[in-house]
């Protein structure tokens, strides 16, 4: 972080609401949306994370923090088993999506990612059209009409606050769009199999400030149909964004709660320290 | 403490950069020697009958090495098409799903060992398993030797261009709950498709200059060719044929079929690398 301390307070989106409702994880569990129980992940002999224990409400918006290596997209990439690209790695613990342990065996991993989609770090748009990116999905889970395709191509494209820019290039490359616009053509391309689930990792840090506003604003708008978790290296957007904070330490959940607690008065001193750029 | 002296290292840093380049200027003199030479003496040798008469009779004028063309293209043709296919697969394999698991390591081993057999040595193998069991050469046989050699140079190119598509774009397409193969061939082949397209024409170029693997396979001939199950007339044999002969007209008509495989491939790597800088923008 920088070297001046930035009033992080005031740029708190959510003011009082979420201070006076001080969670702990048994009382949350039977509303979350995604219960994590002691999960622990490795990279083959290296273990990254350390019985992780998160409990993320739906439609909300939570905020994962933390110095690099931490943990933290090593942590949200075992919620849609993306990690299993890569043979030797592998996840103990659960992730419970509505209850049901995403880890387990017998579970479609196809259906899975179709209800938790996920946003990379650089915009990772596919070498065919904007429309084709945006069907791509589509193509896969749903059998339908030229006309219906169209109109969720349209609808995708309009929830990523990106039809009106695009309307008339669908048929250009998408590799031909600016790097904000591209990332929003991947969040479009995730919103259009409608997920449940929205993971981010570090969405907004191969672009510029002024695309990163847009697709904070994108965020806050789809807060209302979908539960986000985003990591985040930024600590004003994390503040700005999100409405439950979990800090990672050392592939270990050193706090979760109410975003302005977290930022306000952590629990742990860890946390206020690295909050208030003393390190990370 | 004394200082190194400041003269002395640039002194060195130069007499490097001179020898590097050097070296570098040797090789290009010597391409562009042999390529002159070619050029000069195949360039007198050109003409209309090269390209499409038989070849002249032993000590007679005239003539070309129109039945050898035909047959190499032929035979270039069965070598590409069984020897592309399972080299792609191959590549994708090692790219795609034996990424640090044992078997995988030990085809890359395999494929790596079979790019550095001799071409003399593919074509004694067929020979040894085709040409003596059918009981006689063919361009069959010789387009089943090229096929050995351009398979390992097509596996391990489309393995390094498969491997330069970021992990990323993979992930992406599984995280929206694309199945491995789709992955593969919707966004992986395409993102890699000049690539690939590159590596098969270079593997192509490269093995249509081969001579030792077709002198035991498809032989020779001075003939049109009318089958590829009888011995079949090709370039690089021609010459090596023509050349060898103490005839002044077959000498001439091995430096024109020198030029003319020459310009081909040259051609064709050019054309490659205008087809990957076009694409890059």
């Amino acid at each position: 972080m920088s070297d001046t301390p930035i009033p992080i307070s005031t740029t708190l989106r959510s003011p009082a609401a979420a201070e006076t409702a001080p969670r702990s994880a048994s009382e949350a569990a039977p509303a979350s949306k995604i219960s994590v129980r002691d999960l622990s992940f490795f990279y083959g002999e290296h273990q990254a994370l350390y019985h992780n224990d998160v409990e993320i409400a739906p439609s909300t918006v939570t905020a994962i923090i933390g110095p690099s290596g931490c943990g933290k997209s090593t942590h949200i990439r075992a919620y849609n088993r993306i990690f299993e690209l890569y043979g030797k790695d592998r996840a103990t613990g659960a992730v419970l999506l509505d209850g049901e342990n995403v880890l387990g065996p017998d579970v479609d991993v196809i259906e899975l990612r179709r209800k938790v989609g996920m946003i990379f770090q650089k915009p990772t748009v596919f070498p065919q059209s904007v429309f084709e990116n945006v069907a791509y999905g589509l193509r896969i889970h749903f059998r339908l009409s030229r006309a219906e395709m169209a109109e969720r191509v349209e609808k995708a494209l309009r929830a990523a606050a990106l039809w009106d820019e695009v309307r008339d290039k669908l048929s250009q490359p998408g590799a031909a769009l600016s790097g904000g616009q591209q990332q929003r053509l991947c969040m479009a391309r995730a919103l259009a199999v409608e997920p449940e689930v929205l993971l981010m990792d570090e969405p907004t840090s191969a672009i510029d400030p002024v695309a990163t506003a847009k697709i904070e604003d994108t965020v806050q708008d789809l807060k209302a149909s979908y539960t986000i978790v985003i990591v985040t290296h930024n600590m004003q957007q994390a503040a700005r964004i999100s409405d439950y904070t979990a800090f990672f330490y050392g592939g270990r959940v050193v706090e979760f709660g109410p975003t302005r607690q977290i930022f306000t008065k952590p629990n742990q001193r860890q946390t206020e320290d690295y909050i208030t750029g003393r390190f990370g | 403490m004394k200082r190194r002296s400041r003269e002395l290292r640039k002194l060195k840093d130069l007499l490097v950069k001179l020898c590097s380049m050097g070296a570098a200027l040797t090789g290009i003199v010597f391409l562009f020697w042999i390529l002159s030479e070619v050029a000069i003496r195949g360039g007198s040798a050109l003409n209309w009958a090269l390209v499409t008469e038989t070849p002249p009779p032993p000590g007679g004028t005239g003539g070309g090495v129109a039945p050898a063309i035909l047959g190499t293209v032929y035979m270039m043709a069965l070598g590409a098409l069984l020897g592309v296919p399972p080299g792609l697969l191959t590549g994708v394999y090692l790219s795609e799903f034996a990424r640090g698991n044992r078997f995988g390591a030990i085809v890359r081993f395999m494929i790596n060992m079979m790019m550095g057999v001799p071409s003399i040595i593919m074509g004694l193998f067929v020979y040894a398993v085709l040409v003596l069991t059918l009981g006689h050469f063919s361009g069959y046989a010789g387009g089943v030797a090229l096929a050995l050699l351009i398979l390992p140079i097509v596996a391990r190119t489309t393995e390094d261009m498969l491997a330069l598509v970021p992990n990323t774009l993979r992930e992406s397409a599984l995280a929206l709950g694309a199945a491995r193969w789709r992955v593969t061939i919707g966004v992986v082949f395409r993102s890699a498709q000049s690539g690939l397209l590159t590596g098969v024409l270079l593997a192509v170029a490269r093995v249509s200059g081969e001579t030792a693997p077709l002198l035991f396979t498809s032989l020779n001939s001075p003939y049109w060719p009318q089958s590829l199950n009888q011995p079949t007339a090709n370039l690089t044999t021609t010459i090596f044929n023509f050349a060898m002969s103490p005839y002044h007209s077959w000498q001439a008509t091995a430096w024109g079929a020198s030029l003319l495989i020459t310009a081909a491939v040259l051609l064709v790597t050019i054309l490659t690398r205008l087809m990957l800088q076009g694409s890059k923008r």
